[in-house]
């Protein structure tokens, strides 16, 4: 019964003159968990873009006589097997992680919104052999696809970006087509197409900021994965290559038991500073997806 | 119900035609010489560029690139996966070898994914917008969140090396043998962090599919028959809330194989996961065609059993 009463209470309680930007926005301002994730995201990502300006230690400084300290004064996380300071390259490895998760997401996010919006506009043949090759690319975990080419061009972080936002497109183009599909066949946009406009014009002015809500919440996601299968790729040596700094690469040393058993700052932040970050990640997405659904109970 | 398995028997044969050309062009353009692999530089004695030079006509390496391919697919087509580069033992040996292992981790990660995520999906559906609710979607981000590869190496630490309670490295007792028990024991860890990837997504899945059945008129009408809540649940709701389950089940047994790639890897797993990754460093082509091979057939076998199965568990579905 809740169900239905909900709507007609929240109509009531909400003043006329809000717009449905405004309404999302405080929606996702209510869900607390989002909003302690965006919060999180803004601590990290400033931490990874002032943090090397404040800490002045040169990520990649090798020190022969400082090899695997434990955290002191000098070296607050202590130092790696190159003598390394931790901190610095949690900091810098911060940068290229977040990098790479914002490239990839967007790639395949722009990858997903065109083949999505021809598929849906088009229909008939073009959208039954997109559909297909989504099915397949989609099938297909993504990791053993990169592993596999990342292994035979050598690692390299625009390899990477480049593998994984091809092979992450299919959930935007999903949306991006059903959505298209709904949309084309709306009295509105017949409406536009009888006044003479091109199909140009449509997608761009009437079809692309329609679909801008969910696939915000897609991009988000990816984001998210992007992180996660990078951190995977770097740590099996096979992502990000050293010397530069990722968070994924820092944690390729703990496969050694020494390192993981007397070590722990070794491997500690670097493993804590993924997992919060996409956890953060997450809670946004969920946050936003919960707000761009008019439906929501919030 | 024929006519549809047939029809989409036929588009996996053709997906699997154009994966293994797309593969093919892939593996032999990129750079890297598997002959160089074999013949180690150091200590080679004799006249290096000549003997080379007899490698790659013995692999077929000298020919063009399309008579390779079709060299391939036909002896492909005849069970056949080429040889390894390695030690020139037949690679569908060397898999089948190792599927063993894999399949063993995989399953058991499975029923871990299924007990967890379906168990706590219903009981966050049960309890809807409540405080437990609420908890078990945080754990279930959580889940989604902390990458395989950490949870692994806290595991270890933990479970392996502080507390010493299980072990980290292998299937079993060195030296061969044990029995089931022993079995069971080596792949708890392994098996239950690899399980604990999929139940996040299961959790939600089970939650939202049952939010849904929960409902639905008929379990109203359950309810006001005087049947039992426990039944209801079970009897009425578990089994139409699995019907999209049994999809997300079948189309995610690859990721777990994806998965695996990395457990087996620090859990010392004799898999094939662990020999794609060996297969990769060393440039052995035929064994990493015939991994990935594998898994496309997987993929599309997948692909087929949740079609079947939905129709089979939903008869109000006709292919």
């Amino acid at each position: 019964m809740s169900e239905i009463v909900a709507p007609v209470a929240l109509a009531s309680s909400v003043p006329r003159e809000l717009s449905p930007r405004k309404l999302a926005l405080r929606r996702f301002l209510r869900h607390r968990l989002a909003v302690v994730g965006a919060v999180a995201l803004l601590l990290v990502v400033l931490a990874a873009v002032v943090g090397p300006l404040i800490l002045r230690i040169d990520p990649n400084l090798v020190d022969p006589l400082a090899i695997r300290q434990p955290p002191s004064g000098e070296h607050l996380l202590g130092t790696d097997s190159a003598g390394r300071d931790v901190l610095a390259r949690l900091l810098a490895g911060g940068r290229v992680s977040l990098l790479v998760g914002l490239t990839v997401a967007l790639t395949a996010t722009v990858i997903g919104l065109v083949l999505g919006a021809v598929a849906g506009f088009f229909g008939g043949w073009v959208d039954a052999v997109l559909s297909r090759i989504t099915d397949v690319v989609l099938s297909f975990p993504t990791l053993i696809v990169v592993i596999i080419i990342v292994a035979f061009t050598g690692p390299s972080i625009t390899t990477m970006i480049l593998a994984v936002g091809l092979f992450e497109w299919p959930t935007a183009f999903r949306i991006v087509r059903g959505l298209v599909l709904s949309l084309r066949d709306q009295d509105s946009i017949r409406a536009v197409r009888g006044l003479g406009a091109s199909t140009t014009h449509i997608l761009i002015r009437h079809v692309i900021p329609s679909v801008v809500a969910p696939l915000t919440v897609v991009a988000t996601i990816l984001v998210a994965q992007a992180i996660l299968l990078e951190a995977g790729l770097s740590f099996l040596g096979l992502g990000v290559p050293p010397p530069t700094a990722s968070w994924g690469n820092m944690l390729n040393e703990a496969q050694s038991f020494t390192v993981l058993q007397s070590m722990p700052w070794l491997w500690i932040p670097a493993g804590c500073a993924i997992a919060i970050t996409v956890l953060a990640v997450n809670f946004i997405g969920d946050g936003l997806r919960d707000a761009s659904d008019p439906r929501s109970r919030r | 119900m024929a006519a549809f398995l047939l029809r989409r028997l036929l588009v996996s044969v053709a997906v699997l035609f154009g994966i293994s050309l797309l593969l093919f062009i892939l593996v032999r353009t990129m750079p890297g010489d598997p002959a160089e692999m074999m013949l180690n530089p150091i200590g080679f004695v004799g006249d290096r560029e000549a003997a080379l030079e007899r490698l790659r006509v013995q692999l077929g390496l000298d020919q063009p690139l399309p008579v390779q391919y079709v060299r391939w697919i036909s002896e492909l087509l005849q069970g056949n996966l080429g040889y390894s580069y390695a030690d020139g033992r037949p690679v569908a040996e060397v898999l089948s070898e190792r599927l063993g292992a894999t399949v063993r981790l995989v399953s058991f990660a499975l029923v871990i994914a299924l007990l967890v995520g379906v168990s706590l999906g219903i009981i966050a559906a049960l309890r809807r917008n409540t405080g437990v609710d609420y908890g078990l979607s945080f754990v279930s981000l959580i889940m989604i969140s902390v990458p395989p590869f950490f949870v692994a190496l806290v595991g270890i630490f933990v479970f392996g090396l502080t507390l010493r309670w299980l072990p980290t490295a292998g299937m079993g007792p060195p030296g061969g043998g044990g029995g089931f028990m022993d079995a069971l024991y080596y792949l708890l860890l392994p098996g239950s962090i690899l399980g604990l990837m999929l139940a996040g997504p299961y959790l939600r899945y089970s939650r939202s599919s049952m939010i849904e059945v929960l409902g639905q008129d008929y379990m109203t009408t359950a309810r006001s028959k005087g049947l039992s809540s426990g039944r209801i649940v079970l009897r009425h709701g578990l089994h139409n809330a699995l019907i999209p389950l049994v999809t997300v089940v079948a189309l995610q047994i690859p990721v777990l194989f994806a998965g695996a790639v990395i457990i087996e890897q620090l859990f010392s797993w004799p898999g094939v996961g662990r020999m794609a990754l060996d297969a990769i460093l060393a440039r052995n082509y035929p064994i990493l065609m015939g991994f990935v091979m594998m898994i496309a057939v997987l993929v599309l076998l997948c692909n087929l059993i949740a079609d079947v199965l939905y129709a089979i568990i939903d008869p109000r579905i006709r292919l």
